[in-house]
C-alpha cells in the first residue's frame, strides 16, 4: 500500500482546496457558493485521511475526518436554511444582490 | 510688648492691610474714611520704623546688621529661600527715606485727588505700592527683593494708567512695564546665575563668599562681573537708566503724586538701593562698576540735553529725575557708595518736593501743564513758588543745600576718587550746568514773567493746607537735609558717611579710603570752605543761573532766537532725540510683525490649529477610507476573506519551512 | 505503473476535473452533479488508502444526504442560470490570482510535508485487522465527549434549520 506516496494524495488535496477557494470568489449563486465550501472540507478530509496514513497506529485521522463530516452536514443544513430565508427576502439567488450590511 | 526688631514684618504689612480694606470695602465709602485708612496704616508703619530706628541704634555695632528670617518659603533641595529681613544702616536710611517721604505724598494726595473718581483705588494702589517697596528694601535675599522689585512695577502700572479711560496713560503704564520687565529679564538670568554660584540667594551667604573671591580687574569678565552686570541689568531698566529710560517721561500721564512717590523719591531708586546693597560683589568686578559709572554719567547728560527745551513742566521734572539718577550711579560706580545713597536721600527731598510744587501748580492752573501758558505766578501762589524755589536751590547744587553736599561727594569722588575716572567727572560737571539752566528755566517760566494765560478762563488760587504742608516739611528738609555732612567744608567728619561705613567699608578701595582722605589733610578749616564754596559744581551751577536768568529774565527773545538758529539741534532735542521712533521702527514693530506673521498666522494657526485639527480630519479620512470594506458586496468579502486566509497560510507555512 | 497508482491517477484526474466542473458549469444544478462526482471520487481515493469506514460514511452521509439536500433546495428554489454580475471589483481582479497563489502555495508546502512526517514506518500504518474496529474504540473511549457534542451539534442544527426556514404563516 506504499506504492502511492504520501505527497501525491496532499497535492490533489491541495489542489481541490484551491479549486475551491476560486469557485468559493468566483460564483455569484448563493448555493453554488456554499458547495464550494463543501468541496473545500472535502479537500481537507482527504488530507487528513492521508496524513493518518502516513502516521499509522492510532487512527486518530479518522475521527478528525469523522467530525468533519458531521459538521460539515450540520453546517450546510442551516447554510441553506438561511440561503432560503435570504433569497425569499431577496427575490434573487444572485450573492450581489445581497448587499445590505454595507455603511 | 515685643521689640520692633523682632516683629518687623508688621513694617510691610500695616500698608498692605490697608490697601486690602481700601480694596475691598472702600468703593462705598466716602473719602474720610478712605483716608483714615490709606493714611493712617502708612502714618503707624512710619512710626514703627522711628521705634525701629531708635532701637537700632542701642544695639552695638557688632550686632547689627539684624538678620531675621520669620518662615521658609521656597525649599527644593538645595535651594532655599526665606522671607528673612536685613537690617543695617543702609536699610535704615531707605526705611526712613520711603516712609517717610511716602506718608508726606500720602497726605498730600487727599488733597490732590479729592475730587477725582476712583479715589478708593488711588490709596489701596498706593498702599500697595508701600508694601512693596518695603519688603524690597528690608528683604534679605535676592528673591524677596525680587517680590519687592515685581511688585513696585505692578503697582507703577497700575497708577500710570490710573485715569485708565486715557489711551495715553494705559500705553504708557504698558510701556513702563514692558520696559522694566527687559531689564528684569537680565535680573532674574542674575540670580539664578548667583545661585549656582554661591548656592544661595541670601545676602549674608552671598557677601561672606564674595569676599573671599578675588577681585576681577577691568576688562577681565569673570563670572562675578557677569553677576553683577545682569543685576545691572535690572537696575537700568528699573532705575531708568540708558538705553531703558524710554519709560519714565511717558509715566507722567499717572497724577503728580504718584510721579513724585514712585517715579522721583522710592521706586526708582530701587536699582540704585540694589547696587549699593551688592556693593561688597561690584566692588569685585571692577568692569561692572565701570559701566555702572558710565551709564550713570552719560545717562545724566544725556538727559539734562533734552531736559532744556521741553514745554510740560512735569516733563522737564522727569528727564531731570533720570539724570538724577545717574549721578547716583556715578557715585556709586566710582566707589563712592555712601555719596550715591545721600544723594538718593537728598533726591528724595527736593525731587519728591519738585514734583508735589508742580502737582500744586497744576492745581492752581487748572490742569495747565504748558509752562508756555503760565507765567508770573510768583505772588498768586507764594507757598508754591518758595518751595519750589528752595528745592530748585537744591537740585541746582546751591551752596549750604541739601543737594550740594550729596552731588559735590559725586563729583568730588569721580575726579580724586580710587576709582576715579576723568571724562565722567566731564559729563557730570557738564550734566550740573545743564541741570542749573534748565532747573531755573522752569522756574523762570512758571513764577516769573510775563502773565501768558488769560484771567478769565483761569482762576489760579493757592492749594489747601493739606497739600502745603507737606510742601513746606519737604522743602525744609531739602534745605537742611545736607547738614551732617556739612563738618566736611570745614575739615570734620562726615556723619552720613560715617554713619554707613559699617556697611560699605568691606568694600576694598570704596568708600573708606575716601573718608580718610578727608579726615587726614592738615588744613585750615577756612581753606576747606573757601575750597568746597569754588569748587568746579558750584561754578558751572551758577553759570546756569546766570544763562537762565539772561534767557528767560533780561532777554526773553533769544532762546526763540537761539532756537531758530540752530534749528536741527532744537528740534532733535525737542523730540527727544528720536529715541522713541526709533524703538518703535527697530524693536517693536518687527516684533508685533513676527507676532503677526510668523508666531500667529504660521505657528498658530498652521502647524498647531493644523496639527490638532488635522489629526481630526486624518482620523475622518481613514475611517472614509476604512467604511469602503463595507461595500455590502458578499463576493467583496469573500475575497478579502481569501486574502486573510493566504496571508496566514504563507506565515504558517513560511514559519514551519524555516523551523523545519 | 503499480494499480494503486494508476487507480489514484484515474481518481485524482476525475476528482480535479470534477472540481473544474464545478467552477466552470453555469447551471447551479449541474455544479452540484459535478460536486457528487468529485465526492465519489474522493471515496474511492480512501478505499486507496485503507480508510473503509471513512468513504462509507462519505458516500452514505456526504453524497447520499448533504448533496441530496444541495439538489432538493436547487430544485425547490427553481434556480436557473446564473447571471453574470460582476460587481465587486476585488473579487473580480484579485480572486484568481491570489487563489492561484494559494494553490500553489499550499501544493509546494504540502508536497515537503510528507517528506517530514515520520511515516514508512513499514506497514502502511500497522493496519489492524479491523480498523474500523479501532475506529469505534477510538470514538466512544477516547473521544466520547466530542461524539455526544456533535449529537448536540446536529440537534441544534435541525432546530435552527426549522426555525429559519419556515415561512411566515
Amino acid at each position: 500500500m506504499n506504492a502511492v506516496p504520501t505527497s501525491y494524495f496532499l497535492i490533489l488535496s491541495a489542489i481541490l482546496f484551491g479549486l475551491g477557494v476560486i469557485a468559493f470568489v468566483f460564483k455569484r449563486n448563493i448555493i453554488t457558493i456554499l458547495m464550494a465550501i463543501e468541496l473545500m472540507l472535502n479537500a481537507v478530509n482527504l488530507a487528513f485521511v492521508a496524513f493518518d496514513r502516513a502516521n499509522g497506529g492510532v487512527h486518530n485521522g479518522w475521527v478528525f475526518v469523522f467530525f468533519v463530516i458531521v459538521v460539515a452536514a450540520a453546517e450546510a443544513a442551516v447554510g441553506l436554511a438561511v440561503a432560503i430565508t435570504v433569497i425569499r427576502n431577496r427575490q434573487s439567488l444572485n450573492v450581489e444582490d445581497m448587499n445590505l450590511l454595507k455603511f | 510688648m515685643p521689640k520692633i526688631a523682632d516683629i518687623l514684618w508688621i513694617i510691610p504689612l500695616l500698608p498692605l492691610a490697608g490697601a486690602a480694606i481700601n480694596g475691598f470695602f472702600g468703593k462705598s465709602w466716602p473719602n474720610s474714611r478712605v483716608n483714615a485708612v490709606g493714611i493712617g496704616s502708612v502714618s503707624l508703619t512710619f512710626l514703627a520704623v522711628l521705634e525701629l530706628v531708635r532701637e537700632f541704634f542701642k544695639l552695638p555695632l557688632a550686632q547689627t546688621p539684624i538678620m531675621k528670617s520669620f518662615a521658609p518659603w521656597l525649599v527644593a533641595g538645595s535651594f532655599r529661600v526665606d522671607f528673612n529681613f536685613w537690617v543695617d544702616q543702609l536699610t535704615i536710611v531707605m526705611l526712613l527715606v520711603v516712609s517717610g517721604v511716602g506718608l508726606l505724598i500720602h497726605i498730600y494726595s487727599t488733597g490732590y485727588m479729592a475730587h477725582e473718581g476712583g479715589y478708593y483705588r488711588f490709596f489701596c494702589y498706593m498702599n500697595l505700592f508701600m508694601f512693596f517697596m518695603l519688603t524690597l528694601v528690608m528683604a534679605g535675599n535676592l528673591v524677596l527683593m525680587f517680590v519687592g522689585w515685581e511688585g513696585v512695577g505692578l503697582c507703577s502700572y497700575l497708577l500710570i494708567g490710573f485715569y485708565f479711560l486715557r489711551k495715553s496713560a494705559i500705553d504708557a503704564g504698558k510701556k513702563a512695564f514692558i520696559t522694566t520687565r527687559i531689564g528684569d529679564v537680565g535680573f532674574t538670568i542674575g540670580i539664578l546665575l548667583a545661585f549656582w554660584t554661591f548656592s544661595s540667594v541670601d545676602f549674608g551667604t552671598i557677601f561672606m563668599k564674595v569676599e573671599n573671591s578675588p577681585v576681577e580687574a577691568v576688562g577681565q569678565i569673570g563670572v562675578l562681573t557677569t553677576i553683577a552686570l545682569l543685576l545691572l541689568a535690572g537696575a537700568i531698566g528699573k532705575s531708568a537708566q540708558l538705553p531703558l529710560y524710554v519709560w519714565l517721561p511717558d509715566a507722567m500721564e499717572g497724577p503728580t503724586p504718584v510721579s513724585a512717590l514712585i517715579h522721583a523719591a522710592t521706586m526708582v531708586t530701587a536699582g540704585v538701593y540694589m547696587v549699593a546693597r551688592m556693593h561688597a560683589l561690584y566692588s569685585h568686578a571692577l568692569t561692572a562698576m565701570l559701566v555702572v559709572a558710565t551709564v550713570g554719567a552719560v545717562t545724566a547728560f544725556y538727559s539734562a540735553t533734552i531736559g532744556l527745551v521741553q514745554t510740560d513742566i512735569k516733563k522737564v521734572l522727569a528727564y531731570s529725575t533720570v539724570s538724577q539718577l545717574g549721578y547716583m550711579f556715578l557715585g556709586l560706580g566710582v566707589g563712592a557708595y555712601a555719596a550715591g545713597i545721600f544723594h538718593l536721600m537728598t533726591h528724595a527731598f527736593f525731587k519728591g518736593l519738585l514734583f508735589l510744587a508742580a502737582g500744586s501748580v497744576i492745581h492752581a492752573m487748572g490742569g495747565e501743564q504748558d509752562m508756555r501758558k503760565m507765567g508770573g505766578l510768583r505772588k498768586k501762589i507764594p507757598v508754591t513758588y518758595w518751595t519750589m524755589f528752595a528745592a530748585t536751590l537744591a537740585i541746582a547744587g546751591v551752596p549750604l543745600f541739601s543737594g550740594f553736599f550729596s552731588k559735590e561727594a559725586i563729583l568730588d569722588a569721580a575726579k580724586d576718587g580710587p576709582h576715579a575716572n576723568l571724562t565722567l567727572w566731564v559729563l557730570g560737571i557738564l550734566g550740573a550746568m545743564l541741570t542749573s539752566f534748565y532747573m531755573f528755566r522752569l522756574l523762570f517760566l512758571t513764577f516769573f514773567g510775563k502773565q501768558r494765560y488769560d484771567e478769565h478762563k483761569v482762576h489760579v488760587h493757592e492749594s489747601p493746607k493739606n497739600m502745603l504742608v507737606p510742601l513746606v516739611i519737604l522743602a525744609v528738609l531739602a534745605i537742611g537735609g545736607g547738614w551732617f555732612a556739612l563738618p566736611t567744608m570745614i575739615g570734620g567728619p562726615d556723619h552720613f558717611q560715617n554713619f554707613l561705613r559699617p556697611v560699605f567699608e568691606a568694600a576694598p578701595a570704596g568708600t573708606a579710603a575716601v573718608a580718610e582722605q578727608a579726615n587726614t589733610e592738615p588744613v585750615s578749616p577756612g581753606a576747606v570752605l573757601v575750597r568746597s564754596l569754588l569748587a568746579p559744581g558750584v561754578i558751572v551751577a551758577l553759570i546756569g543761573f546766570l544763562t537762565a536768568w539772561w534767557f528767560y529774565i533780561r532777554r526773553p527773545d533769544v532762546p526763540k532766537k537761539l532756537a531758530q538758529s540752530v534749528h536741527g539741534l532744537y528740534t532733535l532735542l525737542l523730540n527727544k532725540y528720536y529715541v522713541d521712533e526709533f524703538y518703535l521702527a527697530v524693536i517693536v514693530r518687527p516684533l508685533l510683525w513676527i507676532s503677526t506673521n510668523v508666531l500667529w498666522h504660521v505657528v498658530d494657526e498652521n502647524l498647531i490649529d493644523g496639527a490638532v485639527n488635522g489629526a481630526g480630519h486624518t482620523a475622518r479620512e481613514i475611517g472614509q477610507q476604512a467604511r469602503q470594506l463595507q461595500s455590502g458586496n458578499t463576493r467583496s468579502y469573500a475575497a478579502w476573506v481569501i486574502v486573510g486566509a493566504v496571508c496566514v497560510t504563507v506565515l504558517v507555512l513560511g514559519v514551519w519551512g524555516m523551523v523545519r | 505503473m503499480t494499480l494503486p497508482l494508476i487507480m489514484f491517477f484515474a481518481c485524482a484526474a476525475i476528482a480535479a476535473i470534477g472540481a473544474l466542473l464545478v467552477i466552470f458549469l453555469r447551471e447551479p444544478i449541474h455544479s452540484a452533479l459535478a460536486l457528487i462526482l468529485v465526492m465519489v471520487s474522493l471515496a474511492v481515493l480512501y478505499l486507496l488508502l485503507g480508510a473503509e469506514f471513512i468513504a462509507a460514511v462519505q458516500i452514505i452521509v456526504y453524497a447520499g444526504a448533504i448533496m441530496v439536500l444541495f439538489i432538493i433546495v436547487i430544485m425547490l428554489l427553481n434556480a436557473g442560470e446564473e447571471e453574470r454580475t460582476n460587481l465587486s471589483k476585488m473579487a473580480r481582479y484579485a480572486g484568481l490570482p491570489l487563489g492561484i497563489f494559494l494553490t500553489l502555495d499550499l501544493v509546494y508546502w504540502l508536497s515537503h510535508a510528507a517528506h517530514a512526517a515520520p511515516a514508512a514506518t513499514g506497514a502502511v500504518g500497522t493496519v489492524g485487522a479491523d480498523p474500523t474496529r479501532d475506529l469505534a474504540f477510538l470514538l466512544f473511549r477516547s473521544y466520547l465527549f466530542p461524539f455526544e457534542i456533535t449529537s448536540i451539534v446536529i440537534l441544534i442544527a435541525l432546530l435552527g434549520a426549522l426555525v429559519l426556514a419556515k415561512r411566515d404563516s
